[in-house]
């Protein structure tokens, strides 16, 4: 697989013969990355107190003639937890552009909805294992195989993208990080993903308008749950992890009101194989929506509120079907965000900081950070991931224990 | 009747030319102002340049930043739309910014960063924010509504040679802007600024611009090459206008999400 990868790249570049086309651009950088859990714990006696600790190369080339653009975005890193070298193709794409259509086929990044790290309508895949022990914040999109097509028209836009190789979150493991699993006795688990036939691609519609100040958007995807669903078996001796049937129907909205931005997402997710929310093994239908408002309070300070809440429909019968000794879920999960930014020394310094609180969970996640750019080319960022809660059950709180703080170092050319 | 004509022709340019003496003579102060920002910001009915800037520090340490700069009047507007493409440093590369202006109100602010493949929507109130990081702010760069300012000719005076009003703006609302007042040095053939004295609430300078180059392109007076300097921190940006063009026809479809995520090689290059 590697090496028809290296095969591409080279097929690319010479393509794209530099006697016809435009320049090829080179960037990326070097960048070393390490995250430290600070609470003295580890999950698993032989682990070491890092969450993380790698080095690696990012090569992006791009290139274009005419309408057309080729690009591509390889990781080469070395990760010294594992002591293992790899090759991660982070992007690999071609783009067209024909008349009012764009096109983008390959390996891309698709980042949609309003919400500031909370996703409404973004169905596609991210990394919360990368987010949660402190690696830069593009890592936590993971790159899809997808054909993506743009319309664009001055009345309307409408962006279509099918994804025929299901890709699912990059989630934390009990291999690393303290978590609440109430199946932790049993090892044997093992993984079904839809496979890539015709009736498993996903589809993701986007059709949106900008009214100047005042933007709409509508959304449509069917495709499946990223997160796994565990499916014992009857004794309990193994788990399959496996991915259900997921359709989700939305909108957006985002204006300027009061000095500022204002935010509002909605979003329906039919759980296409638990309409009737008595299977305690799959997720019941979700009403999911998110307000946010953002400003600037004074020079070079922004701050930013947001609210969530999932209303899961069918209680009742989650709750008749609810398997004994499991947690139960609230109705109505609420969290709030906030975020505060300030730069000094002439942008040079960032200080940032996130929160995430849930009222109904009674859990939080905060996130400061500290940005230095050294020079033009080179920057670090010391930061951490505080987690904390009432219980050990609920999706922050159980993280209670992987405190951690992380250090980037990068170069960029 | 010939004779009438030429009379009448003679008549008209006796009136005409100390008409023209007498106008430039009693251009009230906010005239100077609305001429100075036509001059400034509204040359042509687009506009195309590469603008680099050097960020240095008192030490000498430079920072730099390059990006391809086009904007778009609206007609019979003072509209604006701007759009923004980064070349360096290489952490912004590919990234892409755009701006709605709109004179009475918030402007509205888009950047697009491809590494997420997100065009983020950014607050647009507080205009005196650094633009980029630089010594000049958001309004340094795309002009203030005129009327949020009181105006006054202090003086007029020569600079390199050339006559200017002094003009003094003062904000009607003293927390919409930085300075207490600004003095402007403003060419009266071009209207151009050729110096700016900012003073902060004590009345002691804080911030001086200088328009060290100024060209004609196309017809337009244009500065070329500007220098802010923070006169406390001694902190200073040098701005070069390179490859100006006006009046290329720019659509206004390019001031669209989908050319702030795929811009066209032709505006940026």
């Amino acid at each position: 697989m590697k090496q028809f990868w290296l095969i591409s790249a080279l097929g690319f570049v010479i393509a794209f013969n530099p006697a016809t086309a435009q320049e090829l651009s080179w960037h990326g950088f070097l960048q070393t990355n390490y995250s430290l859990r600070t609470t003295g714990l580890t999950p698993n006696s032989n682990q070491s107190d890092f969450l993380w600790a790698d080095q690696r190369l990012q090569l992006k080339l791009s290139t274009s003639e005419g309408e057309a653009r080729a690009f591509t975005k390889v990781d080469l890193f070395q990760d010294a937890l594992e002591s293992k070298a790899d090759l991660e193709i982070r992007e690999a794409f071609l783009d067209y552009r024909l008349g009012d259509f764009d096109f983008r086929a390959g390996r891309q990044i698709i980042t949609w909805g309003l919400g500031d790290l909370l996703f409404v309508n973004d169905l596609f895949p991210k990394d919360w294992e990368a987010f949660f022990s402190g690696r830069p914040i593009e890592y936590l999109k993971i790159g899809v195989d997808a054909i993506k097509s743009t319309f664009s028209s001055s009345v309307f836009s409408l962006e279509l993208a099918i994804l025929p190789f299901f890709q699912p979150d990059n989630i934390p493991t009990s291999e690393k990080f303290f978590l609440y699993d109430p199946l932790a006795s049993i090892s044997n688990r093992t993984e079904e993903k839809p496979a890539s036939k015709f009736e498993n691609f996903e589809q993701a519609l986007r059709l949106y308008h900008t009214f100047s100040s005042f933007e709409v958007t509508i959304y449509a995807y069917r495709g499946f749950y990223r997160s796994p669903s565990v499916k014992p078996d009857s004794l309990p001796t193994q788990i399959i992890y496996h991915y259900p049937k997921l359709s989700v129907y939305g909108s957006s909205l985002q204006k300027n009101l009061y000095n500022g931005i204002f935010s509002l997402e909605y979003g329906f997710y039919d759980s296409r194989e638990d309409r009737a929310g008595d299977n305690p093994i799959i997720p019941n239908s979700f009403h999911k929506f998110m307000a946010g408002y953002q400003r600037q309070g004074w020079k070079d300070f922004n701050y930013s509120f947001q609210f969530y809440g999932e209303y899961m429909s069918d209680y009742s019968n989650y709750e008749k079907s609810l398997a004994i000794g499991f947690p139960k879920q609230d109705r109505f999960r609420q969290l709030l965000t906030v975020r505060a930014t300030q730069f000094l020394k002439y942008q040079t310094l960032k200080f940032s900081w996130f929160t995430f609180f849930s009222p109904s969970d009674n859990d939080y996640y905060l996130l400061p950070e500290v940005q230095y750019k050294i020079s033009d080319k080179l920057w670090m960022a010391l930061g951490g991931n505080i987690f904390g809660g009432e219980r050990k059950t609920t999706f922050l709180g159980q993280f209670d224990k992987n405190d951690n703080t992380y250090l980037t170092l990068r170069y960029e050319f | 009747m010939q004779n009438l004509k030429k009379l009448l022709i003679v008549i008209s340019s006796i009136s005409v030319v100390p008409s023209l003496i007498f106008a430039q003579k009693t251009l009230s102060p906010s005239e100077v102002a609305s001429q100075y920002q036509k001059a400034f910001y509204y040359s042509g009915k687009d506009m195309k340049a590469l603008v680099y800037m050097q960020l240095i520090e008192s030490g000498g340490k430079e920072r730099v930043r390059e990006l391809t700069m086009l904007r778009k009047n609206t007609e019979n507007s003072e509209e604006q739309k701007y759009f923004i493409y980064f070349h360096q440093p290489a952490d912004v590369e590919g990234m892409t910014f755009m701006v709605y202006k709109y004179p009475q109100k918030d402007d509205d602010r888009w950047l697009f960063m491809p590494a997420l493949d997100l065009v983020k929507r950014i607050a647009a109130n507080d205009r005196r924010s650094s633009f980029v990081g630089s010594d000049f702010t958001y309004e340094d760069v795309s002009g203030r509504d005129l009327a949020e300012d009181n105006f006054s000719i202090e003086k007029e005076e020569k600079i390199g040679g050339k006559d200017c009003y002094v003009l003094k703006s003062a904000p009607k609302n003293p927390k919409s802007a930085d300075y207490s007042y600004k003095l402007s040095w403003i060419d009266k053939v071009t209207f151009l600024p050729l110096k700016e004295e900012y003073y902060d609430i004590r009345g002691e300078l804080y911030k001086l611009f200088i328009a060290e180059e100024v060209k004609d392109v196309s017809g337009f007076p244009t500065v070329t090459k500007r220098k802010m300097v923070n006169v406390k921190s001694q902190h200073q940006t040098l701005v070069t206008f390179k490859d100006i063009q006006y009046n290329l026809g720019i659509d206004k479809e390019l001031f669209t999400e989908r050319y702030l995520k795929r811009p066209p090689s032709k505006w940026i290059k």
